[in-house]
């Protein structure tokens, strides 16, 4: 029952990346293209409205419904793994035309070739924890 | 009838960006009350580490079912990704803006103009199992998915973690991530991609 409400969230997470189009091919392409507002307009209104919710939910000390402080750590400024790190993700971004999320939601759609990217995706993650302490971060 | 009719119909079809921008953030706020934070690239370690990574590498050796929640949310969005395409299906495929059309055209993707032809989310001319079998397929789906996994991990995040969680957080540090997936991204777009579907 704990978790029926994770699986009911990622539902609604199905519905809005495949009727936002955010997991198309075809629209991250027009998105490095910068051809089109779309995928800006969806980012960057979730990041708006995440900012405004966030600022509330601070300001007004809400905790989680398990009355735990909200999980809002700051993220740690490691330069060099941000950026190397996050250029690796960019070529595989532009390469499958999905980031996690969407890969998840592409399976669902039917395209069962997707679990060889995701099984990619998990070798390749399996890497980084075999190299980690010889990258920079 | 009618209203739940008319509802249907509206949620099939393509939702307006700022509407799809208002749930995903109502997304990250429902993850934060029930005590957990939107980032879904963590499943690829979890996953290692149910496949037993941990005792061979030490990163993958923490207890997987911490995340039991976020494995749950990913069976949720496969669920959510069938019924938004047989349930719920939209009228036409993605249509994207005519640039990206020809550019795509340019380097011999087709972009799907009726549904017969495709719905517009993965090129089925690259993306299927036949395709594992020449060389740009593999490099798109195996050496793309290996990028996203590796880079994800090393970045600490992906577009879930940085670009929503992390910015809309004010995270600086999520920023700088989020510039370095558009550098990779503008390298592969515009001068990999070409190539790599020449191969």
């Amino acid at each position: 029952m704990k978790l029926l409400k994770f699986f009911a969230v990622g539902i609604l997470f199905g519905l809005v990346m495949t009727k936002s189009e955010a997991i198309s091919w075809f629209r991250i392409q027009e998105m490095f293209h910068f051809d089109s507002f779309h995928m800006f307009g969806i980012i960057g209104s979730a990041v708006v409205f995440g900012a405004i919710g966030i600022y509330l939910l601070k300001k007004k000390g809400v905790r989680s419904m398990m009355g735990k402080p909200l999980q809002l750590d700051p993220k740690k400024m490691e330069i060099k793994r941000l950026l190397l790190g996050g250029t690796v993700f960019g070529l595989g971004w532009a390469m499958t035309g999905a980031c996690p999320g969407p890969l998840y939601v592409l399976l669902g759609q039917g395209a069962g070739v997707i679990l060889v990217v995701i099984a990619s995706a998990i070798f390749g993650a399996y890497m980084y924890g075999v190299f980690k302490a010889r990258l920079p971060h | 009838m009618e209203f739940l009719r008319d509802v249907i119909s509206i949620v099939s079809q393509p939702w307006h960006w700022a509407v799809s921008g208002a749930v995903i953030a109502g997304i990250m706020f429902l993850l934060l009350w029930f005590g957990e934070r939107f980032g879904v690239s963590r499943s690829f370690e979890t996953l290692c580490s149910i496949a037993g990574a941990g005792r061979k590498v030490s990163y993958f050796n923490f207890d997987w079912r911490r995340y039991n929640w976020l494995l749950t949310f990913i069976g949720g969005s496969v669920a959510g990704g069938f019924i938004a395409v047989y349930l719920l299906p939209a009228d036409e495929p993605v249509r994207i803006a005519q640039a990206t059309v020809e550019a795509l055209q340019k380097i011999g993707v087709k972009t799907p103009e009726t549904k017969a032809e495709g719905l517009g989310f993965l090129p089925g001319e690259l993306f299927n199992f036949a395709s594992l079998a020449t060389l740009k397929g593999l490099i798109l789906m195996v050496g793309g998915g290996f990028l996203i996994g590796f880079g994800s991990r090393w970045a600490g995040g992906c577009t879930s973690g940085h670009g929503i969680s992390g910015l809309a957080n004010l995270q600086l540090p999520s920023l700088v991530a989020v510039i370095g997936f558009f550098i990779g991204g503008l390298l592969m777009t515009h001068l990999l991609l070409p190539l790599i579907l020449k191969l």
